[in-house]
């Protein structure tokens, strides 16, 4: 091995960071809220995905894409697809005029299921197509710009463009899609009653296995030498470019890879939410993402998990109580966030916090190194 | 789609679908110029640029009530003091804006993108607050009302032939500045080489703040214009913001003809499939066209050459 610093994949600071929000998410947020307030944690943890996707191709890539929501949606639209054929067999829907299509699109005096439905009577290819549809998408939005070499503001403008798009057509084809509505009043999974109390709080730690699953993946992709490469991409491309990569195949991995992880947010927040529309996938959504993303801190996959969680929670309680002033404080945070402190939460505690951290957890830390082996040791010993 | 229209109506039809591209061309004209001024010039995306049109429309709004409640013989003219009123207030706020924000953030464009959606979002609600939330449109003066029946089919509304020729004198005045006067000479000479216009003894950072209040100023004169064909709520500026951003981009920034032409292009093509396809369809249309057409040319349409 000829790698001067061994990368691990879990440093043991970072198994303190993985511990701790195991605690929070799995022990401290379950046992102190009711499920309905449960519920809406996990709605905000299905938005985590996207922070971390944006983690991933802003922070570390350099592309800044205002466009998560189209892949957020599209995610959260095939499962809600699924669950709207379950929810509308022949019997449930026995008074419309056709039995067994659904009920937005009897309203629409359509009588057969449009063709690009008939995949979503499976789950299993409706699984697929949870990743696979908007991964081709942002595959072919992607290949299609960086192979041109469109980049920086241009790919922001044109993203934003792409999700205007597609909310205007959802909008528009009501009989097919939903409409403003969206795709509402889901039941069931296989079956199983999607809106019971038991049901949400299972929901909720799927989630919660997912959202860990996701966080392991993505460090795992940042600590490899792609993700080294990918920040020597984001600061000098020509000097990357020069050295004989393909700078491009990496930016289209990322985005794609960045447009899944937010398709799985998307299908998570339909299951547990009941419902899917437009308003998660236009221009302000996506740019709310990208503030949930800055404010936990644009290079920290934990930072953007916190960060979500944070925001929501303020956004909830400021707009129940105070909604005139929401906006005001949403409009303050972009502001502050990108002048005040542009590495967000997870700058503030790398200079606050952690230094008295580290100042109690220290002789831990030393304690789990002994335990675990080097991975330059394992090599020896080989 | 022309099953069941004689060649006569289709005529007329594409002659008033046509006039009607002409207005929203006027206005994506207007608010295109501001924003290539601003984007082109000083690489700056300015996203609350819709709430600083807004702005301007609100201006003219309030003109028009204090004309009509204190100097109702001169009605008539408020149009004209409003939107002069609109140019330095939205110019003026670009100018603090600039001042205290942007100036900060040169260096990062997609920092300065999420600031100012962040300000956009505290504009609107600012709006909101002191206006309300519901639409306001202002009357307007008589000679502005009717339209010139041209043929029996065929109508031109006389606000919209106002629009257009307001349209044409910014777009001249904007030429002028920029590519005639002394001023103008300076901004470029800005653009195409910061350390050598700034050692040549041009205050660098005042022509930013200039450029910045301009673009916005002509982005309040477009507001104005705006209240001419529609009503004006706390969120009608996000309305065109992307729209006027295609239009920038479409066009090549930094180049007015391209700004002129590419707004043509895209407002035309929007309001003539609007009448034959449901306008969502026809927006759906157009911006599609535009992003594969920047995907095959993403320098827009017309490229200014510099020596990088």
């Amino acid at each position: 091995m000829t790698n001067s610093s061994p990368q691990r994949l879990l440093t043991p600071k970072e198994i303190g960071s993985y511990a701790f929000l195991a605690l929070i998410l799995l022990v401290v947020l379950p046992m102190s809220m009711d499920v309905f307030r449960l519920n809406l944690v996990g709605k905000y943890l299905s938005y985590t995905f996207v922070a971390m996707s944006l983690v991933l191709c802003w922070g570390y890539g350099g592309i800044l894409s205002l466009g998560q929501g189209i892949f957020f949606g599209l995610g959260g639209y095939c499962m809600a697809m699924f669950l709207k054929l379950e929810a509308s067999s022949p019997e449930n829907t026995a008074i419309q005029s056709t039995p067994g299509i659904p009920d937005f699109m009897d309203w629409n005096q359509l009588t057969a299921l449009p063709w690009f439905w008939e995949p979503f009577n499976n789950l299993g290819l409706t699984l697929l197509a949870v990743v696979l549809v908007p991964g081709l998408f942002a595959f072919v939005i992607a290949l299609a710009m960086f192979k041109r070499r469109v980049g920086g503001v241009y790919f922001a403008i044109i993203t934003q463009a792409v999700a205007a798009i597609l909310t205007i057509l959802i909008v528009g084809s009501q009989g097919m899609t939903g409409g403003i509505n969206g795709i509402t009043d889901l039941r069931t999974l296989l079956g199983w009653d999607i809106r019971t109390d038991d049901a949400k709080f299972i929901l909720y730690f799927v989630c919660v296995f997912f959202l860990f699953a996701s966080l392991l993946l993505c460090q795992f992709i940042l600590k490899s030498k792609l993700g080294r490469l990918l920040v020597a991409v984001r600061d000098t491309e020509e000097r990357v470019r020069f050295s004989g990569y393909n700078v491009d195949n990496f930016k289209i991995f990322v985005f794609t890879f960045a447009a899944m992880l937010s398709a799985i947010g998307g299908a998570m927040f339909t299951l547990q939410v009941g419902f899917m529309s437009p308003s998660f996938v236009g221009i302000v959504p996506s740019i709310e993402m990208v503030i949930f993303c800055a404010v936990g801190g644009r290079l920290s996959l934990f930072g953007a998990v916190y960060g979500v969680l944070l925001v929501n929670f303020a956004k909830t309680t400021l707009s129940e109580a105070m909604p005139e002033v929401w906006l005001f404080a949403l409009g303050a945070l972009f502001i502050a966030v990108v002048s005040i402190f542009p590495d967000g939460l997870a700058g503030l505690y790398k200079t606050y916090l952690e230094p008295t951290v580290d100042k109690i957890f220290g002789p831990l830390y030393k304690k789990f190194k002994q335990i675990l082996p080097s991975r330059g040791s394992a090599v020896k010993s080989n | 789609m022309f099953d069941g229209y004689t060649a006569s109506e289709l005529t007329a039809i594409f002659a008033m679908q046509g006039f009607a591209g002409l207005i929203l061309f006027s206005v994506f004209v207007l608010m295109a110029l501001g924003l290539a001024i601003i984007f082109g010039q000083m690489g700056v995306i300015n996203m609350a640029h819709g709430e600083f049109m807004i702005l301007g429309a609100y201006i003219t709004y309030l003109t028009s009530i204090f004309f009509e409640t204190f100097l109702p013989s001169l009605y008539g003219i408020y149009f004209f003091v409003a939107m002069i009123l609109a140019f330095f207030a939205a110019g003026s706020l670009g100018a603090f804006v600039e001042w205290a924000l942007i100036r900060r953030l040169y260096k990062r464009p997609l920092d300065t993108l999420l600031a100012t959606w962040g300000l956009s979002l505290i504009l609107q609600q600012i709006y909101r607050s002191v206006f309300g939330a519901r639409e306001k449109g202002v009357s307007l003066p008589d000679w502005l009302m009717g339209s010139i029946p041209v043929t029996d089919l065929v109508e031109i509304p006389i606000n919209g032939i106002f629009v257009m020729c307001l349209t044409l004198v910014v777009t001249l005045g904007v030429y002028y500045l920029m590519q005639r006067s002394q001023w103008g000479a300076k901004v470029r000479a800005v653009v195409q080489n910061r350390p050598m216009a700034s050692a040549v003894g041009i205050n660098t950072s005042m022509v930013d703040r200039m450029t910045f209040a301009l673009g916005c100023g002509i982005a309040g004169v477009a507001g104005s214009a705006f209240t001419m064909i529609g009503s004006t709520g706390p969120t009608s500026g996000q309305l065109y913001i992307v729209d006027t951003f295609m239009v920038v981009v479409f066009g090549g920034a930094a180049n007015l003809l391209g700004t002129i032409a590419s707004a043509f292009t895209i407002s035309q093509a929007q309001t003539i499939l609007e009448f034959f396809l449901s306008g969502s369809i026809a927006k759906v249309l157009t911006l599609g066209l535009v992003v594969g057409i920047l995907m095959l040319r993403p320098q827009g349409l017309f490229v200014l050459k510099i020596r990088k």
